[in-house]
């Protein structure tokens, strides 16, 4: 009579991950599910076709950039660790009452969702936005229905706004004083009915 | 010894049959219910809710979110995407409205990307419903955990019950069901074309598919009966389980439209088709859309035919919500018939999962529920309006219906529990953004 899903979850592990990601433990538990119910495969890790076969997820013209921010670099499987430390980055912050620990800075602080917005750009991991890349993921975003020239101008016009040091790519401090004014707070957070 | 072993066994076999057949088959055949069912119901719905009493008791410890909420779990922000991305530009130092781009627009992408994937509308209707509360079946049991030994003892008796008492009397009453339509049609056919005929068709059609239902202890509730679909006309339904065919068939006669299968199935089918018209296509035969087309519209013609019965999801779905029409049979002609069937899941969970039980595992697993519960309503009939194409028609039909069974309406295609989603939704939404960034040209 012992519960299938929830069962390959310890009690141990609920708690690592609420230290870990500030998740409440009733959170935790329906995420597991969620998790469980994507693993198609039943090894407890999921991959990239696990993710694909959201169909919201399919055709989100981003989606492929998403799916690659849960998996650490060259891996193909994401356990459930993973993909809890990855969804923690969008805990709404006014959640951060209970969980005080002044040493680490949490996951779903300001600066970490500005990191991880700027990772949807930087396609190599090598902290910079170059042109090239700006390009590819605008061409992702707006498929074949605008030219290249344009495209190209466009990527010159945000590159030459954001860039401070002239150095034609944009770095991650430069990408925060571009969005100093934006609410990260509001638009990057996801919030549980209960 | 040995010759009184054997006389017992025979004894309790005559028995066993004179009870199923003076107390379940014979009342069945005429309609009759001697209220066995319903004081099962009864004695169910009162040991259900003392267990759920006692389950919410233990569970007040922890606390747990909903298992499943009509809305989903998290807030959602259904704002075009337009609204969206000037919302997040606002703050932005360069504020243009339209017709540029800024960095902070992935963040909308980024956050409908990250929802979908905590829950999303579609992936959860091919699994079966998670329950409120637990409705002391093994299978259903997710995010129940071990409660009390009352609980536990009921449960261990509802195993006994369902395994040892109920299963081998569903079976015993499927399989004379089943025998007398393959029989009785037989015969029939072999009668010249008459009204005699016709009727005799639909007394043993009608009386088999009575028979399967007691054999499946199902409860049906028909609403609105003076809608039943008539002569002619094509009958439309949400598709939940193979199950659907019996339930609709016990209170009136339709003539099934679907592929030739072989075994079993095959001898069922073709012997059926004996005594009165049913559509059985050959599998090639149903990738020719006129062809079916053509013969659907030629069976209706014949006003004195029965009406057909089609699932236009074209798959089963778990009975929370109703998926994409396909225009196919609303593009016909003829009245169509909406119906709406909504199965209560505290008593067993009809969906057919097929991706992961066969038919015979899924049929065991309907024999060993509590019961099958379900509601039918017939809804007003519908034509095509002026100037509608099959598409819009087919909406409307199955808002019709979605409202009336209170499930979700759905327009993500049923396919989708196979096949990958079309490219073309995103290349729907690259569009969109695309004329945000370089205005209306």
């Amino acid at each position: 009579m012992g519960s299938r899903a929830s069962s390959l979850l310890r009690e141990e592990d609920i708690e690592e991950i609420k230290k870990e990601t500030g998740f409440s433990h009733s959170q935790i538990t329906r995420l597991y599910s969620r998790f469980h119910s994507l693993d198609k495969g039943e090894n407890g890790a999921l991959s990239r076709e696990d993710f694909q076969r959201i169909p919201e997820l399919a055709i989100n013209p981003l989606g492929d950039r998403i799916i690659n921010a849960f998996f650490p670099e060259g891996e193909d499987q994401v356990n459930f660790r993973g993909f809890m430390r990855t969804l923690a980055h969008f805990r709404p912050v006014e959640d951060n009452e209970k969980n005080k620990d002044p040493t680490a800075e949490p996951l779903n602080s300001r600066n970490n969702k500005l990191l991880f917005a700027f990772r949807l750009y930087d396609l190599d991991r090598d902290d910079k936005i170059s042109r090239d890349e700006l390009l590819q993921v605008l061409r992702m975003m707006v498929g074949v229905n605008i030219s290249d020239e344009q495209l190209g101008s466009i990527a010159d016009r945000t590159i030459q706004e954001a860039d401070t040091n002239g150095d034609m790519s944009i770095s991650f401090s430069e990408f925060i004083k571009v969005l100093e004014k934006v609410d990260v707070e509001q638009k990057m957070s996801i919030r549980f009915l209960h | 010894m040995e010759g009184s072993y054997w006389d017992l066994v025979l004894l309790v076999m005559e028995v066993w049959l004179f009870v199923v057949l003076g107390l379940i088959v014979l009342p069945a055949m005429f309609g009759v219910s001697l209220g066995f069912t319903d004081l099962y119901i009864k004695v169910l719905v009162k040991t259900l809710e003392w267990a759920t009493r006692r389950i919410q008791r233990g569970q007040k410890e922890q606390d747990t979110l909903p298992a499943h909420l009509p809305n989903g779990i998290i807030e959602r922000n259904d704002d075009s995407m337009e609204e969206q991305i000037v919302e997040l530009r606002r703050s932005h130092p360069k504020f243009h409205s339209v017709g540029d781009f800024t960095l902070c627009d992935a963040f909308y992408f980024c956050k409908k990307g990250i929802e979908s994937i905590v829950d999303d509308e579609v992936t959860q209707r091919f699994t079966s419903e998670e329950l409120v509360s637990w409705n002391l079946l093994t299978r259903t049991n997710i995010n129940f955990h071990y409660i009390s030994v009352r609980v536990t003892i009921i449960w261990g008796l509802g195993l006994f019950i369902r395994y040892c008492i109920l299963l081998p009397l569903r079976v015993t009453l499927a399989a004379i069901g089943l025998s007398w339509l393959v029989i009785g049609t037989t015969l029939v056919g072999l009668l010249p074309n008459s009204n005699v005929k016709n009727w005799l068709s639909d007394v043993i059609h009608m009386t088999c598919y009575r028979i399967c239902a007691r054999g499946l202890s199902a409860r049906i509730r028909y609403h609105s009966k003076e809608n039943r679909p008539k002569k002619g006309g094509i009958c439309v339904a949400n598709h939940t389980s193979p199950i659907d065919i019996v339930i609709l068939a016990n209170d009136g006669c339709y003539a099934m439209v679907g592929q030739i299968h072989g075994g079993l199935m095959g001898v069922i089918q073709r012997s059926m088709v004996r005594s009165c018209p049913h559509v059985w296509f050959e599998r090639s035969e149903m990738k020719d859309r006129h062809a079916v087309a053509k013969r659907l519209k030629d069976h209706i013609a014949d006003k004195s035919k029965q009406p057909i019965l089609i699932f236009p999801e074209g798959t089963c779905i778990n009975n929370t919500s109703v998926m994409m029409f396909k225009k196919g049979s609303f593009e016909i002609g003829g009245t169509i018939y909406p119906v709406a069937i909504k199965y209560d899941p505290q008593f067993g969970d009809a969906f057919w999962n097929s991706g992961k039980y066969n038919m015979v595992s899924y049929l065991l697993r309907m024999m060993t529920s509590w019961a099958i519960v379900c509601n039918v309503w017939y809804l007003p009939p519908m034509s095509i309006q002026d100037g509608e194409d099959a598409v819009h028609f087919a909406n409307r039909v199955k808002s019709a219906i979605a409202l009336q069974g209170g499930l979700m309406d759905l327009s993500w295609d049923g396919g989708l529990k196979r096949e990958k989603v079309k490219q073309s939704f995103k290349e729907e939404q690259q569009k969109m953004y695309s004329s945000m960034i370089v205005g209306q040209d």
